[in-house]
């Protein structure tokens, strides 16, 4: 009888980390100045080492501050979408359930507008750390409303989430349609994703937040198995439900806040990720959590890497790309999916 | 075992239980019987502290539920529900495995220990042969005994079982019942069941405990329980009450109008 090993979801993730890699490194070596695959490596690789001989200067100047952090960024923000959909599917026992349910994203954006007309937006980081502010004191508001006698129920923060998030599409659209600025507009770019801001720095920000969000659920991974099958299936199986659930969608709630504050909204990853790895290697979140993570990383850079370089040099929004090809190859997986099963 | 002392417990304004008393010992197989919304479902539900009473309280071996750690409690109380939601649907294996949850750290993987007494349980329950089948392929009959063998992968001493036979032909029927009354009596687990089916509860349970607007009306034998008096009594209608022909057990029947007044003399 097969059984999920400790072994098993090791070896699964150090194949889908050199399929990641792999993607990192072509990745680098696309965009309007083609630098040839063996040369970016050997760049990469002696910048690692504090050496700088490969290339000429232009060649690592676009290879290590303009490709690698943008290849980076997509990749935690591929993997924590990924991640937090996963657990707000089963969380909430909604299979369409997605990072940005909970009105998140219009907090962040709210943020980031006002930011602008504060005039914080010629800041390097002002853009990014207002936006998150923005997405933090939405999922305060959210938990505040959607919060009964202490408890969390599903339906009341789904609908907590939602009225808040329309409340503050609202406040955007005002905006907009008030203020005559012309930076407000990029706002809409931003919102359709965008990772034209990625910078070292704007990485190092974010990237403690998704590591803690992501390391808080794949410690309750066993736990988010038993909630998939109801709360009263999981209580009578020994587990704490309300603390399951606070930490749970908290954690959830901090991956995309610190994702849609880097790069805006991107759509579909974190709804496409978790169900083709559940179609592949089954729903133990054991094992799809790690898979998603690192599939949604690659997802998104290869996303990335073609929203930037297939109508070079118009620049498409990585949205288009994640929905334009992710839609067809997870309708095949649902097509074949008996077939993937049981492999 | 289980010792419920003067408990009462309310969602909103209304008790749904009030000062509800009650023993169950060891290796006993009791039933909870009583009309819709006499709170049998919810007094099954304090049994393993998925409520909590306002008033009174529920000793598990002279231990207060109150002050039990919940991995403990699942330890040693298993529950099969009436229904369980099935989203992305698991094996078989991998849901008898979850049985072993209570006995597994945070970031545990199932032992080959944990394996082997799966693999018993599912033998037991005779869901063996398709422990590879994702659990929603499966019938109603055979979903029932794949909730069983994860109870059973609990090892616990009580099994409590909310409405077991609700949605099932006579035959998974009869095939459930027997597999539960051989767990009662060849291993000695205590059962609790909650059930709408006085006739099975009748010829299965050694005690009844018949509710009535949430409080108990009566407990005893099925012969003391189930009496013409107490159903029509808590039921609010004219039933026939006669004796199993083999079982010797009582016999609830329905009678239609005509036969009704027939049976009570009327014209």
């Amino acid at each position: 009888m097969k059984i999920l090993t400790q072994r098993k979801v090791a070896t699964i993730s150090i194949l889908l980390s050199l399929l990641l890699l792999f993607v990192v490194l072509i990745s680098i070596t696309l965009g309007s100045v083609r630098v040839p695959p063996l040369r970016a490596i050997r760049i990469l690789f002696q910048s690692l080492l504090g050496l700088r001989g490969a290339g000429s200067d232009t060649e690592r100047t676009i290879i290590l501050s303009l490709r690698l952090p943008r290849a980076i960024l997509a990749g935690l923000v591929g993997a924590g979408l990924s991640v937090s959909g996963a657990a707000f599917q089963a969380l909430l026992r909604n299979p369409l359930a997605d990072p940005y349910l909970l009105g998140v994203s219009s907090g962040a954006a709210v943020g980031a507008i006002l930011a602008i007309l504060l005039g914080l937006g010629t800041f390097s980081l002002g853009f990014p750390l207002a936006s998150f502010l923005g997405a933090l004191l939405t999922i305060l508001a959210v938990f505040y409303f959607g919060r009964q006698n202490g408890k969390i129920h599903p339906h009341t923060l789904l609908l907590a989430g939602v009225i808040t998030g329309s409340f503050l599409s609202a406040l955007i659209m005002f905006f907009i349609s008030v203020s005559q600025r012309e930076e407000l507009h990029t706002i809409i770019f931003w919102l359709m994703g965008d990772f034209s801001f990625s910078s070292p720095r704007v990485i190092l920000i974010i990237f403690p937040y998704i590591l803690l969000g992501a390391v808080l659920l794949y410690l309750r991974s066993r736990h988010l198995n038993l909630i998939l099958s109801g709360e009263e299936n999981a209580v009578q199986l020994g587990v704490d439900v309300e603390k399951l659930k606070l930490i749970s969608y908290l954690s959830a709630s901090l991956i995309t806040a610190a994702s849609v504050s880097a790069c805006g909204l991107i759509g579909f990853v974190g709804l496409i990720i978790p169900h083709s790895v559940r179609l592949i290697f089954g729903p133990d979140h054991r094992l799809l959590l790690p898979s998603a993570a690192l599939l949604g990383a690659s997802f998104l850079i290869a996303s990335d890497t073609l929203a930037r370089t297939l109508l070079a040099p118009v620049e498409l929004p990585v949205g288009v790309i994640t929905a334009a090809f992710g839609g067809p190859f997870f309708i095949y997986l649902l097509r074949t999916r008996k077939v993937i099963r049981t492999l | 075992m289980i010792e419920v002392n003067a408990i009462s417990f309310r969602y909103h304004e209304d008790w749904v239980l009030q000062d509800v008393s009650f023993r169950v010992e060891r290796g006993e197989f009791v039933g909870v019987i009583g009309p819709n919304g006499s709170g049998k479902t919810t007094l099954l539900k304090m049994l393993y502290r998925l409520l909590g009473p306002q008033d009174g309280e529920i000793l598990f071996e002279f231990v207060p539920l109150a002050k039990m750690d919940r991995r403990d409690i699942a330890k040693r109380i298993a529950v099969v529900a009436q229904e369980t939601q099935l989203l992305f649907p698991f094996t078989v294996l991998e849901t008898v495995l979850m049985g072993r949850s209570p006995y597994l750290g945070n970031l545990m993987f199932e032992s080959e220990k944990d394996l082997e007494i799966a693999r018993k349980a599912m033998e037991w329950t005779k869901v063996l042969p398709f422990s590879e089948r994702p659990v929603d392929e499966l019938s109603g009959g055979e979903r029932k005994r794949v909730f069983i063998a994860r109870a059973l992968a609990q090892e616990p001493e009580v099994i409590l079982l909310d409405e077991p036979t609700a949605s099932l032909d006579i035959h998974h029927q009869i095939d459930f019942l027997d597999l539960i009354l051989t767990l009662n009596r060849e291993r000695g687990l205590t059962i609790v069941m909650v059930s709408h089916d006085m006739n099975t509860a009748s010829e299965f349970c050694d005690r009844l405990i018949l509710l009535q607007k949430g409080r108990v009306y009566k407990t005893g034998s099925p012969g003391e329980v189930i009496t013409k008096e107490n159903i029509e009594s808590v039921y609010g209608c004219e039933v026939w009450v006669d004796r199993h022909p083999v079982s010797g057990m009582p016999r609830v029947s329905l009678m239609k109008k005509g036969d009704r007044d027939e049976a009570l003399g009327r014209n």
